[in-house]
């Protein structure tokens, strides 16, 4: 009996028809696709991207070259070399660089930071066409600070009750 | 010598391949259109299933996406591997495409006028059509076996070994179908096997006006679905893709290729799917007929029909390819030959035997 049933089954093909349906119920649902360059996914604050380098409100580079950052990278992606600064002698960074093809957006570094200098940004479209392009360094990072300032400083008040 | 140049020379050595040529062309510039938008409605189809998109950026809705890509595969650089064959290398993607556009030679898209008296749209109106059919069809394995030799790689060659087993196997079973289909005919001829079904099962049941019934799907139904699967197996289309399953091998036969020679294997492919999609409508959907004897239906062109038919087709072709999982390569072997090759053998002897009893056979 059951191999008749087996037999008409697959006569008429119904575990077929069955499976098209259910096909055609998916085939009409809203599709989950996000439609990346024009529509993008929502981030969290904690969110690690691009790095960049912070400067206080009066435009005052925060990083004080402790190389806590430098010490704590595991991937020894970043390279600081440190001096006091010409017009008052306090202790600066000459060098800062940071190899981003060599970095694996842990966060350490921005866990280290005493004076949250260094922080993973939101920012993960930087796609270059060279190498040479993402090897970053003090200017280059300071500059993206000042470009992603607002939203860094709102994630960091959106995390800071969690810390 | 004027008048036998008139007579003689002008039809038929020189104005007589003109007119083939001029209706070659125009036939097989909308049939490479049609191939690009079966491309692009594959992948949105199976995108759809799988609640995708699907290609939406070239153009409106994608539109544009397989124009894009064939710009893409010419301007890439062809990588030929240094231990291949070079002249069969580049032979077989040629042959595959030229035999695939070849077979669609003796087509027939619509209805000639007048209508119904054994005319159609159609670049050869040969009485031997399915034979020819037959032939052409069966040397697209030639380009795949010598794609997959010549490239000298043990990946390609073993594909291409499936993939001819697989095609061989399958085109036994198709040919017992066709042979029901002309037992219920009477002619070799594609134009008339679709005028044949202008009168059928809806006379006898005395419906006139829904010739749908008269089509031979529903008095060769076990037929028809037999037909629809050994097309799958014999275009290598999911679940049968076991040639070049993506999950599994690369690329089958094509691993070697690339740039316009593997463009030239996709269209060959494609060209195959959507030929058989064509022979299933002409065969078994009653090819540019209409499905109801109303007004309206009569008033759309027969080449109307035809397309949407073969457009039904081909997406019942896409919708097994997203929700059939693949068929192992012994299963494969199983169902054509124990199960499709007896089934369709026991049909022609039914069918002839109910023909010849009941005084039926045309």
């Amino acid at each position: 009996m059951a191999r008749v049933a087996q037999g008409i089954k697959s006569l008429f093909l119904l575990e077929f028809v069955a499976a098209f349906w259910l096909s055609m119920k998916y085939f009409f649902k809203p599709k989950m696709t996000v439609n990346y360059p024009f529509e993008k996914g929502p981030l969290s604050p904690r969110f690690r991207g691009e790095h960049v380098l912070r400067r206080y409100p009066n435009g005052e580079e925060r990083c004080i070259a402790c190389k806590l950052c430098e010490a704590v990278c595991p991937a020894q992606a970043i390279i600081i070399e440190a001096g006091p600064r010409r017009n008052d002698g306090t202790r600066r960074t000459t060098r800062y660089d940071i190899d981003m093809t060599k970095c694996i957006y842990c966060g350490l570094c921005q866990e280290a930071c005493p004076v949250e200098a260094i922080v993973e940004g939101p920012n993960f479209e930087y796609a270059t066409e060279t190498h040479e392009e993402l090897l970053y360094n003090k200017e280059r990072l300071l500059e993206k600070g000042d470009r992603w300032e607002r939203e860094i400083a709102k994630n960091i008040e959106l995390d800071a009750p969690y810390r | 010598m004027v008048e036998y140049f008139w007579t003689a020379i002008w039809p038929w050595i020189i104005w007589t391949p003109i007119l083939k040529a001029i209706q070659s062309l125009a036939f097989i510039v909308p049939l490479l259109i049609l191939i690009a938008y079966i491309i692009y409605a594959d992948r949105k189809i199976w995108a759809a299933v799988q609640l995708r998109r699907g290609p939406n950026v070239v153009g409106p809705w994608g539109l544009l996406q397989s124009f894009a890509d064939m710009a893409k595969f010419l301007f890439k650089e062809p990588i030929i591997p240094s231990g291949s064959n070079k002249i069969l290398f580049l032979l077989a993607p040629l042959i595959t495409a030229f035999v695939t556009i070849a077979v669609w030679a003796v087509i027939p898209v619509g209805s000639g006028w007048p209508a119904n008296e054994g005319t159609s749209w159609v670049v050869a109106n040969i009485n031997v059509g399915i034979l020819y059919v037959l032939a052409i069809s069966s040397l697209e394995v030639y380009g795949i076996i010598i794609g997959g030799w010549a490239s000298n790689s043990k990946y390609p060659f073993l594909s291409a070994l499936r993939s001819a087993g697989q095609m061989i196997s399958y085109e036994v079973s198709i040919g017992f179908v066709i042979v029901t289909v002309l037992l219920c005919v009477g002619s070799l001829n594609l134009t008339d096997i679709v005028l044949a079904q202008q009168t059928g099962l809806a006379n006898w049941l005395g419906v006139p006006t829904l010739t749908i019934l008269n089509w031979f799907w529903l008095p060769l139904f076990p037929m028809f679905i037999v037909f629809v699967i050994s097309a799958l197996a014999e275009t290598n289309r999911p679940p049968f893709d076991l040639p070049e399953a993506e999950s599994e091998l690369v690329a089958g036969f094509m691993v070697e290729y690339s740039s316009s020679l593997y463009m030239l294997f996709m269209l060959g492919e494609y060209l195959a799917v959507t030929f058989m999609c064509a022979m299933t409508t002409i065969l078994f959907l009653g090819g540019w007929l209409p499905p109801a004897d109303i007004a309206i239906f009569n008033w759309i062109p027969g080449v109307v029909w035809f397309m949407l038919k073969l457009w039904l087709v081909f997406f019942m072709f896409a919708m097994v390819k997203a929700f059939v999982p693949r068929y192992r390569y012994d299963q494969l072997m199983r169902l054509g030959w124990k199960v499709f090759l007896p089934l369709s053998l026991f049909m022609v002897v039914a069918v002839a035997s109910v023909l010849h009893f009941f005084d039926l056979a045309p």
